[in-house]
C-alpha cells in the first residue's frame, strides 16, 4: 500500500467542529497513586473482549493453567487471543453477563486463582526488537492478545500492518470528563510508553511520533517531556491540545493534529498517520520487554458515588465489586455504576461484572448528580445540537427520521457518521436522549440489512431449484423427441418397403399412426413414473 | 448491588426549553415597555386578553388531546406566541380580535399540527394573518402615539375611553374611532404614495410631521431599538441564533438600500424600514422561533435572506401597511425543503 507520506504535522493545530467544554473532575482520581490491589479468589474471562468474533477456547473445566497462559486464541482477523490474569484451575466455561453496551451475557472462563503467581515460562525479547522484522513483532503482539485500550478494543496488530505511515500519533488526549487513567500511566510510567511508542514506530516504520496531551495535564505533559528529552533522537514530539470534548477521538485528534480529515470510510493511514492510545503502547512495551501478554490494566474507578476514588492497576477478570471495595466501596448516596465516562460510558445494572481489556472507567455516580429525567420534551428544533456536533450532522434531523424510522433519510443525513460521542444530547435543552435514538436506528438498519440478506439467499435458492427443475423438464422433452423420431424414421422405412400397393401403404400408414400414438402413451407414462420417483 | 441504567450521555447541560422561553420572555419586556408607553393601555388590554386566552386555550385542547396540563402550560410556548401576538396587533383592537387571533394561533396554528415542536407554521403569525385578512379595517386601529397630536387624536386615549373602546365597542359622545385612532408611519407613506405624494411631501406635511421621528415613526423608532437591545442580549445569551436576525436585517438593508438610492423620493430609506413596524419584533423574536425556522446552518442564512426580501416586497408593493406576517408563514414553508438542500458536508465528505 502506498501512503502519502509527506510529513504532515506542523505546531498550527486545526480547530474541531461544535465540541464542549466540560467540567472534568479529574481531581478526583489524581491524588494518588497507581495502586495495586490484592488477588481476588475467582476470576471471569470473557472470551469477547474486542471487536470481531469471539476467541476460541484452549482450555476446558478442569485445566490448571498459568498466569499469562493462553487461554483462548484469537477466532479470525478482527479477533484478540485473551490470556489467565493468575495461575489456578479452570473451573467452568459458561454463559455469563459481560460489560457490553447490550447488556447480554457471552461465554468467560471461570478461573479459580491458586494464588501461587506462577508464571508461564517467559523469553523476552528486549531491545533485539531493533533487529526484529515488523512481522514478528507483529506476532508478539498479537499472541500478546493487545487491542487498542482507549475503547474501541481494535487488535493493534491489525492496525499495524498499515507500513510506511510517517507519523505514529499517541492519543494521550484523555478528553471525557472522570477518567485519569492515562494521565496517571503518563505520569508514572513515561518511560514505558515512549518505549513502547518506538517499538510500533519501528514496526511500522514511523518517521515521527507526535504524542497528543490536552493542556489540563500538566504532570503529564512535563513526565513525558522529561524522557523524550532524555531520550533526545527528536523522533518524539508533544503536542498539547486546548481541553475540549471530543478531542480525543482518534478521527477528531487527527483533523486537530494536522488539520484534515479523514476521508469518508478510509483509513487514517491514507493521511500518514496511524493512531495508538498511550495505554496501548504501555502493553506493547510490556508484550515485548516483559514478554507479559494483556493481563492487566489501570482503571479509574471514580465519581462521587466511591469512597476513595483512584487509579488501580487491575488484572482483566476482577470483578468489579473487588475493585470498588478496594476504593473504600460506594457511598451511601451513590447512584449509578458507569463503565466508561460519563459521555459514552454506558451504565451497568450489577457490579458482579468483571474488568475487561476495554475498561478504562468505572464512575459511580451520586444521586444529586442524577439528572434523568422520565420523559423528555418534543425538539423544537433549537439547532443547538448542529451546533455542538463534531462530525457536523444535523441531530435534529436524524432524530426526527429515527423516530419516523426513515431509513433513507438517516442514510442521506450519515446515520453512520456519527460517533456517538453524546454532544447532541448533552446540550439538548428538551432532554432527548438522542444518542439512544441514532443507536437504535443503526441496530434497525443492520438488522433489515441482514433480513435483506438472508431473503436474498433464500430468493437465489428458489430461483435455483426453479431452473433445475425447468432442466430437468428440457432434458425429458428432448428424450421424447428422439424418441419420436426414432419412430417416425421406422415407419418412413415401412412405408418405402410398401410403395407399390396402394392400399397397402394406406392400411400400413395407419397402422403406424396408431403405434405411434401408443409409443407416445407408453413414454407419457414413464415419464410420469420417472417423475414421480424423482419428484 | 444492583444498580438501573440509563441511556448515555450521563451528564448534562442545565438548560431546559422551558429557561429559553422565559428568556426570550424576558427580552421581550423592555420593547413591551416601550410599546406601552407610546401606545397607551390598549397595548396592555391585548397583552390581558391573548395570555388569558392562549393559555386558556391551551390548557383546554391539552386536556382535549389526554397530555400532562400544568407542566407543558408551564414551558412559556403558549405564554411567548400570546406575547408576540398581543404586541405584533393594533393598540386598539377590539377584544374579538384578540380571543379571534389567539384561538387560531394555539388550537389551529399549534395543536391541531401536534403542539409544540411540531407546527409548521409560527403560530402567532397565523393568528395574525387570519385577523388581517378577515377584518383588514380593524386592523388598521393604532391610537396616535405619546406626544403626537393630529387633528382631534392627542396622543392614546385614557385607560376608561381605551376600556370602554376594546371591550364593548362604545366611544365617549361625539367621539368616532378615526378620533382616537391613527395611520402607523408606514401605512401612512403607503396610502400618501397612492394619492400621488412622495415620501418626502409626506413626512414634511405639516399635518403629519409629528409621526415621524429622526430615523422612523414617532414611538416606533423607540420601541424597535429596545426591541433590538433585547435581541442583542438573547443572541449573546446563545438563546436564539444570531443567523436569521443578522440575515434578515442586513437583507432588508441592502434591498431597501438599493431602491432608496434609485429613488428616494417614493421609496423610504433602509434605516426607516428596520426601524419601523414590526420589523426588530421580526428579526429577534419572530423569525427566530426555531420550531418553524431552518435548523441549518445555512439554511438559516438563507432563511433570513428570504423574509428580508418578502417584506421589502409586501410593504412597498403588496396590498399590506406590513408584510412580517406573510413574509415569515412564506418562509415557515419553505424551511423544511430549504434544510434539505442545505445539509452541511459531515467530516471527511469527499467534496467537501
Amino acid at each position: 500500500m502506498k501512503h502519502n507520506t509527506a510529513a504532515i504535522v506542523t505546531d498550527n493545530l486545526a480547530k474541531i467542529h461544535g465540541g464542549l467544554t466540560l467540567d472534568a473532575y479529574k481531581n478526583l482520581s489524581t491524588d494518588s497513586a497507581i495502586s495495586n490491589m490484592a488477588q481476588c479468589k475467582q476470576y471471569i474471562v470473557p472470551l469477547q473482549q474486542h471487536i470481531g468474533v469471539i476467541s476460541q477456547p484452549l482450555v476446558k473445566a478442569g485445566d490448571r493453567v498459568l498466569k499469562g497462559q493462553m487461554l483462548a486464541r484469537p477466532g479470525d482477523l478482527l479477533s484478540a487471543a485473551v490470556h489467565a490474569p493468575v495461575s489456578g484451575i479452570v473451573t467452568d466455561i459458561k454463559q455469563h453477563e459481560i460489560p457490553h453496551i447490550s447488556g447480554l451475557s457471552d461465554l468467560c472462563i471461570f478461573i479459580t486463582n491458586d494464588f501461587k503467581d506462577e508464571w508461564l515460562e517467559r523469553q523476552p525479547l528486549g531491545d533485539e526488537y531493533n533487529h526484529t522484522s515488523s512481522s514478528n513483532l507483529r506476532k508478539i503482539v498479537r499472541d500478546a492478545g493487545i487491542v487498542g485500550l482507549g475503547g474501541a478494543t481494535f487488535p493493534s496488530s491489525v492496525k499495524q500492518t498499515e507500513m510506511n505511515v510517517a507519523t505514529l500519533l499517541l492519543n494521550g488526549v484523555e478528553c471525557e470528563p472522570y477518567i485519569t487513567c492515562d494521565d496517571m500511566l503518563m505520569r508514572e510510567y513515561a518511560k514505558e510508553i515512549i518505549s513502547g511508542a518506538d517499538i510500533i514506530g519501528h514496526i511500522i516504520k514511523a518517521r515521527q511520533c507526535i504524542i497528543a496531551i490536552e493542556d489540563n495535564k500538566p504532570e503529564a505533559i512535563e513526565a513525558m517531556q522529561s524522557v523524550i528529552d532524555q531520550e533526545g533522537t527528536g523522533f518524539f514530539k508533544i503536542n498539547i491540545i486546548p481541553t475540549k470534548y471530543p478531542s480525543g477521538g482518534e478521527k477528531q485528534l487527527i483533523q486537530i493534529i494536522t488539520g484534515q480529515e479523514v476521508p469518508k470510510g478510509r483509513y487514517p493511514a491514507e493521511l500518514g498517520v496511524l493512531c495508538h492510545n498511550v495505554a496501548t503502547a504501555y502493553a506493547i512495551h510490556r508484550a515485548i520487554h516483559e514478554a507479559e501478554p494483556l493481563i492487566s490494566r489501570i482503571v479509574t474507578i471514580t465519581g462521587h458515588g466511591i469512597t476513595k476514588p483512584q487509579n488501580i492497576q487491575i488484572l482483566i477478570g476482577t470483578p468489579m465489586q473487588a475493585c470498588i471495595e478496594h476504593c473504600g466501596g460506594y457511598t451511601k448516596n451513590s447512584d449509578e455504576l458507569i463503565m466508561g465516562g460519563p459521555m459514552m460510558g454506558f451504565s451497568l445494572d450489577t457490579d458482579t461484572l468483571p474488568v475487561v481489556k476495554a475498561t478504562n472507567c468505572l464512575l459511580v455516580t451520586a444521586t444529586e448528580e442524577s439528572n434523568h429525567k422520565p420523559k423528555h420534551l418534543p425538539c423544537i428544533r433549537c439547532g443547538k445540537c448542529v451546533e455542538a456536533c463534531p462530525v457536523r450532522l444535523l441531530p435534529q434531523q436524524l432524530y426526527w427520521y429515527a423516530s419516523s424510522h426513515n431509513i433513507d433519510r438517516l442514510h442521506e443525513h450519515n446515520l453512520f457518521d456519527c460517533i456517538e460521542c453524546g454532544c447532541c444530547a448533552y446540550v439538548c435543552p428538551s432532554d432527548i436522549p438522542l444518542v439512544q435514538y441514532y443507536r437504535h436506528a443503526k441496530t434497525l438498519i443492520w438488522q433489515q440489512e441482514r433480513e435483506r440478506r438472508s431473503s436474498d439467499i433464500s430468493r437465489e435458492r428458489h430461483e435455483a431449484h426453479q431452473r433445475r427443475l425447468e432442466k430437468i423438464k428440457r432434458e425429458r422433452e428432448e428424450k421424447l423427441r428422439k424418441k419420436r423420431e426414432l419412430l417416425k424414421k421406422k415407419s418412413a422405412a415401412a412405408a418405402s418397403g410398401s410403395e407399390n400397393d396402394k392400399t397397402k401403404t394406406d392400411t400400413d400408414n395407419k397402422r403406424a399412426v396408431i403405434a405411434e400414438a401408443i409409443a407416445r402413451a407408453q413414454a407419457k407414462k414413464a415419464a410420469r413414473e420417472k417423475d414421480k420417483k424423482s419428484g | 448491588m444492583l444498580f438501573k441504567r440509563t441511556p448515555s450521555p450521563h451528564i448534562k447541560q442545565n438548560i431546559t426549553v422551558q429557561n429559553m422561553m422565559y428568556n426570550v420572555l424576558y427580552a421581550l419586556v423592555p420593547g413591551t415597555l416601550a410599546s406601552i408607553y407610546f401606545f397607551g393601555w390598549g397595548v396592555l388590554f391585548n397583552l390581558i386578553i391573548a395570555i388569558t386566552v392562549c393559555l386558556s386555550t391551551e390548557a383546554i385542547i391539552l386536556k382535549l388531546r389526554q397530555r400532562e396540563v400544568t407542566n407543558t402550560l408551564m414551558d412559556g410556548s403558549a405564554l411567548l406566541t400570546a406575547c408576540l401576538l398581543a404586541l405584533a396587533l393594533p393598540s386598539l383592537a377590539p377584544w374579538w380580535i384578540t380571543v379571534i387571533a389567539s384561538i387560531s394561533a394555539i388550537a389551529v396554528a399549534k395543536h391541531l399540527y401536534g403542539g409544540l415542536g411540531f407546527n409548521p407554521f409560527n403560530p402567532a403569525m397565523v393568528g395574525y394573518i387570519v385577523v388581517m385578512i378577515s377584518f383588514p379595517l380593524e386592523m388598521t386601529m393604532w391610537s396616535a402615539p405619546m406626544g403626537v397630536t393630529i387633528g382631534n387624536a392627542s396622543g392614546w386615549p385614557d385607560f376608561s375611553t381605551t376600556f370602554n373602546w376594546v371591550f364593548s365597542g362604545n366611544l365617549p359622545y361625539g367621539k368616532t374611532i378615526d378620533s382616537i385612532s391613527m395611520a402607523t408611519p408606514m401605512d401612512l407613506i403607503k396610502t400618501q404614495l397612492n394619492q400621488l405624494h412622495d415620501v418626502i411631501e409626506t413626512r414634511n406635511n405639516i399635518e403629519y410631521s409629528a409621526l415621524f421621528s429622526s430615523i422612523s415613526g414617532t414611538g416606533w423608532q423607540w420601541v424597535n431599538i429596545l426591541f433590538l437591545g433585547g435581541g442583542i442580549w438573547l443572541a449573546k445569551k446563545e438563546v436564539i441564533d444570531w443567523r436569521i436576525p443578522t440575515a434578515f436585517l442586513l437583507s432588508l438593508i441592502f434591498i431597501a438600500n438599493i431602491f432608496a438610492v434609485m429613488d428616494y423620493s417614493t421609496n423610504s430609506s433602509a434605516l426607516f424600514h428596520v426601524f419601523s413596524g414590526g420589523t426588530m419584533l421580526c428579526a429577534f423574536f419572530i423569525a427566530t422561533d426555531p420550531v418553524t425556522a431552518c435548523t441549518t446552518p445555512k439554511g438559516r442564512w438563507i432563511y433570513g435572506i428570504g423574509i428580508g426580501i418578502l417584506v421589502y416586497i409586501i410593504r412597498s408593493w403588496g396590498g399590506y401597511p406590513d408584510g412580517i406576517a406573510f413574509a415569515v408563514v412564506l418562509m415557515n414553508i419553505a424551511a423544511p425543503l430549504i434544510d434539505y438542500y442545505t445539509q452541511p458536508k459531515v467530516y471527511g465528505d469527499p467534496d467537501r
